[in-house]
């Protein structure tokens, strides 16, 4: 019999709040983290919106209560800032005899640094103390230092759903029994490095974005970290630990179709969806609120509404995108997503899909416009899409006390 | 039940694209790092899509396609066998680095002054376009993943495979290691003392005694099944990480469980694989266990042929694999002269900067 995973501590740092309860502030306002850039350095700064954590590295080291930061990243500040505070929300007690995992997911990592120092890093020896920071890894290893992490450590790089495939394989690895828990998420800090990437594909909105709108136009990006522990269910029990939801389903499936663009039928989207249920034992008109992908580009939208429309029929769940209020945290979306689905359980909330105006002609559904309270909420899921059709899907539900 | 190894798809500094035969000669090389022997691409990839693939890619998409041909699941570029259906259950791949070329042509392409640039690097800087152009290549739409952590990248990715056996949710798993080497970069983690400041010949990599690991690439790709067939080298039994041991003696307690775990003793294993990369300081590691744990085994190393990567245990993974195929273990990997009849269990420890540390089992 597998064993039933949990989700005991929530971690989130994003443009919306530092911590949890001003990550929740901003939800019951439906307050947007979308704005201009004050802290990354680029000629794009006045011709798009972002949704940066508006902090500054020096502000940030003292966040993550540092005593020596030297050679740190701003992806791994942020990165040791949520999962700490995951970490202390769920009271976990030192760590053995309980097996623990770290698994977090980026995919710049600590390229804000490289990409300030690549030319000293070729020409002179001044800076070479970031030079072995800008690995994926290095935020990884940093926080599993600080937490003590050592039992299994790793990191997951699958474009924009690099931390929903961290949540998913900690729960394979719970389930399977070869971890008791996993401290599972991700990091992203914003780079003058995708954000031209972003810009080259021409897929970076002028204005914040519009998921599922008519005239939405691209994506905006935010940066920010977010982590969850999750436990088998007997050790959060005997820990007395509250339990905040239980991850019951997930799903991965390559779209195999093209390196950046969707298959217009939402084919990878369909089955990441489908398969998540499936592990879950659960019939979609149990799912009462999906958590879209939802980027705001052309393409992304339609290929997921015709999913959703294709897997769920008639009753369809209430749908939303919360990137404008988060922007598209890139490889954090899938973990600050999780979050934020998990919220809606937690506090009996469905969040707005902002920004939304004009009807999609090619979807029957409207996604939700206003934050919607005191609903009952049961089952949620969450998906998070990247490049190369790397798409996975979250199931999630509320767990009887 | 543990998987079998039954396609392996190498390509590395040694002539290893050709699964037919078992390491025939030994390069010698006298140079910065050992740069893999690039076989003809456009045998293997449409030539108009090869032409915008960068070279890491190109070295995915083939050694994933050898290892697939190898196992019979592909037909050959010639046209020989038909292969039984191309397509696997899961699709992982571990990288260190990802395409290091692409990605510094954006930072190179950035001191321009950030203009619109060409999107063609940004996408394949994304560690995951290695998996997921494989996926596209063979249409598969299955579970697809991506580990990015140093040397445990490529364990990242075999645990995750094993993982997918236990679960019965794969009978066929395709996972791979990969990582290139760049000038730039071999220039700039030479400055934090990654790599030996000069030249040296790869097979007197020992002689030199000096700091510094000779740096190297590859890419390998493993076709794993829960049957075995005419082709199957070896199964994979096990793979264990472990972040960050202090004390050498936890090291030999460590190896010990593994092994115990497995049901197996120091005594029974015919060959331990040791990842001895030239770095006189991090070798030291090695040496306490050939001199303690290791002391009455066949001891083999390999990294004097492919170099050092994130990601080596995938030529580590492949000779393994070949010693238990072949029972013949190669004079110029062996460390000792143990005498040994049958090759029966292989243990294969790495480390890289004693940080990270992993083990891999295998037997025939």
């Amino acid at each position: 019999m597998a064993r039933r995973v949990v989700v005991t501590g929530i971690g989130i740092l994003s443009s919306i709040g530092r911590n949890l309860p001003e990550t929740i502030d901003s939800i019951l306002q439906s307050r947007s983290g979308i704005g201009k850039l004050q802290h990354l350095d680029t000629p794009h700064k006045k011709e798009f919106p972002f949704a940066e954590v508006p902090w500054s590295n020096d502000q940030l080291v003292e966040l993550a209560q540092l005593t020596d930061s030297e050679g740190y990243s701003r992806n791994a500040l942020l990165g040791v800032i949520a999962a700490r505070e995951a970490f202390h929300h769920a009271r976990l007690p030192h760590l053995p005899p309980l097996r623990t995992g770290l698994i977090s997911a980026t995919t710049v990592g600590g390229m804000d640094r490289c990409e300030l120092y690549f030319n000293d890093f070729l020409t002179n020896d001044s800076k070479n103390i970031y030079i072995d920071v800008y690995d994926c890894a290095d935020s990884t290893e940093k926080i599993a230092d600080i937490l003590h992490i050592r039992d299994y450590v790793t990191t997951i790089s699958t474009a924009c759903s690099s931390a929903a495939n961290a949540i998913l394989l900690g729960g394979r690895m719970i389930r399977s029994g070869q971890l008791d828990r996993v401290i599972a998420g991700g990091t992203e800090a914003l780079t003058t490095f995708h954000v031209n990437g972003f810009n080259a594909l021409k897929i970076l909105d002028k204005i914040p974005c519009r998921p599922f709108d008519a005239n939405r136009n691209g994506i905006t990006l935010g940066e920010g970290a977010a982590y969850l522990v999750l436990e088998a269910e007997e050790a959060a029990r005997a820990g007395k630990r509250e339990i905040l939801a239980e991850l019951t389903g997930y799903g991965n499936a390559c779209e195999a179709f093209h390196q950046t663009a969707s298959a217009p039928d939402g084919k990878g989207a369909f089955l990441a969806m489908e398969r998540a249920l499936q592990v879950s034992g659960t019939d979609p008109s149990e799912i009462d609120y999906i958590n879209a992908h939802g980027t705001g580009t052309d393409n992304n939208d339609i290929a997921e509404g015709v999913a959703i429309e294709r897997l769920f029929g008639k009753r369809i769940p209430k749908v939303s995108s919360t990137k404008p209020l988060t922007g598209h945290m890139t490889s954090a979306a899938g973990s600050v997503e999780a979050i934020l689905s998990i919220l809606c359980l937690t506090h009996r909330l469905i969040l707005p899909n902002l920004n939304f105006t004009t009807q999609m002609p090619e979807l029957n559904f409207t996604p939700v416009t206003t934050l919607i309270r005191d609903i009952d909420v049961k089952t949620v899921l969450s998906n998070s899409f990247g490049f190369g059709g790397n798409n996975t899907s979250l199931i999630f539900k509320k767990t009887p006390i | 039940m543990a998987p079998f190894i039954n396609g392996i798809g190498l390509i590395s500094p040694q002539q290893t694209t050709n699964p037919g035969v078992f390491l025939p000669e030994v390069m010698e090389y006298a140079v910065d790092f050992l740069r893999a022997v690039d076989p003809n691409y456009k045998a293997y990839i449409n030539p108009l899509a090869a032409r915008r693939m960068s070279r890491l890619i190109k070295m995915g998409i083939t050694s994933a396609k050898i290892a697939l041909i190898d196992a019979g699941m592909l037909p050959s570029p010639k046209g020989e066998g038909s292969g039984v259906g191309s397509s696997p259950d899961a699709i992982i791949t571990g990288t260190g680095l990802g395409s290091v070329e692409d990605t510094e042509k954006i930072l190179t392409g950035m001191n321009a002054g950030e203009q619109l640039m060409n999107p063609t690097p940004f996408i394949q800087s994304t560690y995951n376009t290695i998996s997921s152009q494989i996926a596209i290549t063979l249409k598969c739409h299955n579970y697809n993943s991506t580990y990015v952590h140093r040397s445990f990248s490529f364990e990242s990715a075999l645990q995750d495979t094993l993982l997918q056996f236990a679960e019965g949710a794969a009978m066929t798993v395709l996972v791979g290691g990969i990582d290139e080497m760049t000038d730039n970069h071999l220039q700039i983690t030479r400055r934090a003392g990654h790599w030996k400041m000069s030249p040296v010949n790869n097979l007197q990599l020992l002689s030199t005694r000096t700091f510094g690991a000779l740096a190297g690439e590859g890419a390998a790709y493993f076709l794993l099944g829960n049957q075995s067939t005419a082709s199957t080298y070896a199964t994979l039994r096990d793979v264990k990480t472990i972040y960050k041991l202090e004390k050498p003696l936890k090291l030999e307690e460590a190896i010990h469980d593994f092994l115990s775990v497995n049901n197996l003793n120091v005594n029974q294993l015919d060959v331990v694989i040791l990842g001895y990369n030239g770095d006189f300081h991090f070798d030291a590691v090695y040496d306490q266990l050939g001199s303690g744990i290791f002391n009455g085994t066949q001891q083999v190393w390999y990294k004097h042929l492919c170099g050092e990567y994130y990601t080596s245990t995938g030529f580590a993974l492949w000779l393994g694999a070949n010693i238990l195929k072949h029972q013949m273990i190669p004079a110029a990997v062996k460390f000792n002269n143990m005498p040994s009849e049958r090759l029966q269990n292989i243990l294969i420890y790495n480390q890289y900067r004693n940080i990270n540390h992993s083990l891999l089992l295998l037997s025939r």
